[in-house]
């Protein structure tokens, strides 16, 4: 325990900061750079430093790997999810347009939740590689 | 004012930018590893913290510098952190600094 303070203090410090800056640059993807792919690579990296100085069996007390394979198809099923929506409600797939009363505004909910599925995915799938790589 | 600002900005970017070229060429130039640390720290600290000191002057009052500056805080607490933990490793995996004394 003693081994590593200064890494498990600094982590410690600095891992809530990861986490939120991945949700930031989600959710400002729209405005600024950033985007889903980008949030979720951030995301899972705040896991991965945690794996990384804490132990690979802390951190998957944390997300075990069965939640991890589930949270990776939710994202998948999100992205077809407004696709198909934006079909059935009379549009084409994909189209943002139809899934709110104003365009614009459909055209804002599309992309939050397009990136948001992009981001869970990709934040599942890195963590993912790491348990597969790191396993002893 | 704004000119005086301008001028203290680009007088840090430009020392900061010196100051990250003397660690480029310490990590080099240097001897042996502990040695390479030290001048690689230089750049992460003086260097960076020159640099974006010039950056919030240029940007002046605003949510940039204000991100600028968060910036810089988290490099000062990686990149210490990071050197620490290199050093660390180094000791462990038995490797000694170099000294006048051996041999």
């Amino acid at each position: 325990m003693e081994h590593h303070l200064i890494l498990r203090v600094i982590a410690k410090l600095m891992i809530p900061l990861i986490l939120v800056f991945a949700l930031y640059v989600q959710f400002h993807g729209e405005y600024s750079p950033g985007g889903g792919f980008q949030a979720g690579v951030i995301f899972a990296a705040g896991f991965i430093l945690y794996g990384l100085i804490y132990g690979l069996d802390k951190v998957r007390q944390v997300i075990s790997p069965v939640t991890i394979r589930i949270t990776a198809a939710l994202g998948v099923l999100l992205y077809a999810g407004v696709g198909i929506a934006g079909l059935l409600l009379g549009g084409q797939f994909l189209e943002y347009n139809v899934l709110a009363s104003d365009p614009v505004h459909g055209q804002h909910l599309g992309i939050l939740l397009i990136e948001l599925g992009v981001g869970t995915t990709v934040a599942s799938v890195m963590i993912m590689f790491f348990y597969v790589f790191a396993r002893p | 004012m704004n000119i005086l600002a301008e001028l203290l900005a680009y007088a840090c970017l430009v020392s900061g930018a010196f100051f990250v070229i003397v660690g480029a060429i310490g990590v080099i130039r240097m001897p042996e590893f502990y040695t390479r640390l030290h001048a690689a720290s230089v750049t992460e600290t003086l260097g960076s913290i020159l640099v974006i000191a010039g950056l919030v002057l240029l940007a002046g009052f605003s949510l940039v510098s204000v991100k600028l500056l968060m910036v810089l805080l988290f490099i000062l607490f990686t990149s210490c952190t990071a050197v620490h933990a290199l050093a660390k490793a180094a000791i462990h995996g038995g490797l000694m600094p170099e000294t006048d004394d051996d041999d």
